[in-house]
């Protein structure tokens, strides 16, 4: 897709990779929709985005929550029209250090699947129908490399991210004469805070820096020739 | 059902009914009816909402409008609730004004607000607050609001805190999802545009599948009581549009095709016909309409009407006119009532087509 002047909604866009998406989103032409919990940090991240001449939005709102989703839909569409690209990239680990399934509240897991899975859901369901409608559109969902391998104590975080992909592939199914394409993407490890709060000793260097995996979905969001459905890994994924 | 298990047109008089209202969203999917009124052949019949895809024809082009639905009640403190009723250019809004009480009492029993003045300022809640520019001269209740905030603030501030319009005949609070249409996008209106509520993706994609195509425009739909007679008189206020090039495409090619045009609520309807061009086309365009569709006007555009049902008296009845005779609907709607259709915003439709009831429905 060209990015020039289309309407954007990035969530979790106050650090790491929704950051970095939507920075390079916003230097490419699009108008951006920033959407986050905390007000004062998204509202950081908008203004140094429209200091470098790009056109952004600080929407905080909760996306795990149902009754937050339609206000920020139709608060987007009234700052940008129509949303025409849709990354669900906000998650949540959990309670960390992470735990044993045997040590896993069966609350933490709803709440992570009300986070990384049920939201993503409805805010898809607020904003696919006017792309169905429209028969334009494309939705990234940020997965990870946990949602296929079994990691230990990833699991309320790792069973919300193999659901999503599944979300991904059925959105695509439904979706396919639409003009609306679905996408999954895994941007391998990051060095960002989340993946600091789950790894505290990891090696940082040998990290993916979340600038560079966000050029890589971009860059994928122009080349048409990878499927709707289809899973990519934000590392190894080449242009066609 | 068969067509021919339905049975059409009563044709003895009877006293009288007044429909029921639906007072609340009905989760998931549920058997909808839709009466079918045909001007052509002056019969109606009853059918459900799933059915209209099958009752509509090759060729032939629905036109929704996409708005979403802004919640527009404002409440400023006990005695005193701003209903936001249009979104001018500038980024001002028109608003009208209620007094002490809710949703609960019918509009026109609600106590009289106290007079606002211009370059008053009111206070929302923290984030939101707006000064008020304008009062009409002829009606106090009718004034025009700037906010304090504007952009992302504004639009965040609206939306934590205001809540849908709703009427006494709701039972309980609205959640603002459930004022929404399954296609909705830019926030232009104030109340639902609730002709396309029944309208599911299973339904629409059917629709397409069989032939028929579907397009939209965007139409501010505004309040339909202001608990004023004389405010209420000059209902439908003026309101905006868009009808985009995707939509003066689509009902070209259903004219080539020998299609028909059905307009998915009233809103629809002033939208293309304020928009008409010769030999049943619209321009696309964009703009501010204070059309007036009543049994006066001969439509241009739009040769069938999906919408709710609408009672004798109402402004959205007045529209009806233009599309069947009165005497047809009068009818068609008296059934309805004693056969317990259900109206407002989550209750049944009817279409108004001529030539529906022609031939037997395909199965």
């Amino acid at each position: 897709m060209d990015l020039n002047k289309k309407s954007a909604l990035v969530t979790g866009a106050s650090r790491g990779l929704g950051r970095a998406l939507a920075e390079q989103l916003a230097a490419a032409g699009a108008r951006v929709v920033l959407v986050a919990r905390s007000q004062a940090e998204l509202e950081r991240v908008a203004q140094s985005i429209r200091d470098a001449g790009g056109e952004a939005h600080a929407l905080a709102f909760d996306v795990s929550r149902k009754d937050d989703i339609h206000r920020l839909a139709g608060a987007a569409a009234a700052l940008v029209g129509p949303i025409d690209l849709l990354i669900h990239n906000a998650s949540r680990l959990g309670p960390t250090p992470l735990r044993l399934l045997l040590d896993t509240e069966c609350e933490d897991l709803s709440n992570v699947l009300e986070a990384n899975l049920v939201g993503p859901f409805r805010l898809s369901r607020a904003l696919a129908g006017s792309m169905a409608l429209r028969k334009t559109g494309t939705i990234v969902h940020v997965s990870s490399d946990a949602s296929v391998n079994a990691y230990p104590r990833w699991g309320a975080y790792a069973v919300s991210k193999a659901a999503l992909d599944h979300l991904s592939r059925l959105w695509a199914a439904e979706l396919a004469e639409r003009g609306v394409r679905v996408l999954s993407v895994d941007p391998g490890e990051m060095d960002t805070a989340m993946h600091r709060q789950a790894l505290p000793d990891a090696d940082a260097t040998a990290l993916a820096r979340p600038d560079a995996v966000a050029a890589r979905i971009v860059e994928l969001l122009h080349d048409e020739r990878v499927p709707s459905g289809s899973r990519v890994e934000a590392q190894n994924w080449k242009a066609a | 059902m068969a067509a021919s298990a339905r049975a059409l047109s009563p044709a003895l008089p009877q006293p009288p009914a007044a429909l029921r209202p639906a007072t609340a969203p009905q989760p998931g999917f549920h058997p909808e009816r839709l009466l079918v009124i045909d001007p052509l052949t002056r019969r109606f019949g009853d059918y459900q909402i799933a059915e209209l895809p099958a009752l509509l024809g090759l060729g032939d082009a629905l036109v929704v409008n996409d708005a979403a639905t802004v919640p527009a009640s404002l409440q400023v403190d006990a005695g005193l609730e701003l209903r936001l009723v249009s979104w001018e250019e500038d980024e001002s809004f028109r608003a009208v004004v209620f007094g002490a009480g809710d949703f609960r009492q019918p509009t026109e029993a609600r106590a009289a607000p106290r007079r606002l003045l211009r370059g008053e300022q009111l206070r929302f809640t923290s984030e939101l607050s707006a000064t008020v520019v304008d009062v009409d001269t002829s009606e106090p209740r009718l004034v025009r609001l700037r906010f304090h905030s504007s952009g992302a603030a504004l639009w965040r501030g609206l939306y934590r805190h205001g809540k849908p319009i709703q009427y006494a005949h709701a039972a309980a609070p609205w959640p603002l999802w459930d004022v929404q249409n399954r296609y909705a996008a830019r926030p232009w209106a104030f109340e639902l545009p609730s002709a396309g509520r029944p309208l599911t993706f299973e339904l629409l994609f059917e629709l397409e599948e069989r032939g028929a195509s579907l397009t939209h425009v965007t139409h501010a739909a505004g309040i339909s009581s202001t608990g004023s007679p004389s405010l209420d008189a000059r209902l439908p206020f003026p309101e905006r549009y868009e009808v985009g090039t995707e939509a003066a495409r689509v009902i070209a090619r259903a004219r080539r095709a020998g299609g028909r045009v059905i307009a998915a609520g009233t809103s629809v309807v002033r939208a293309l016909e304020t928009q008409a061009a010769p030999g049943g086309l619209v321009h696309a365009g964009s703009g501010e309409t204070d059309l007036r569709v009543s049994r006066f006007y001969t439509p241009r555009v739009v040769d069938g009407l999906l919408t709710g049902l609408h009672e004798e008296g109402t402004s959205h009845f007045e529209l009806l006119e233009a599309f069947a005779p009165r005497a047809l609907l009068l009818r068609a709607l008296g059934h309805a009532a004693r056969t317990g259709y259900l109206q407002h915003e989550f209750g049944d439709s009817c279409l108004i087509l001529a030539g529906s009831l022609l031939a037997p429905l395909a199965a």
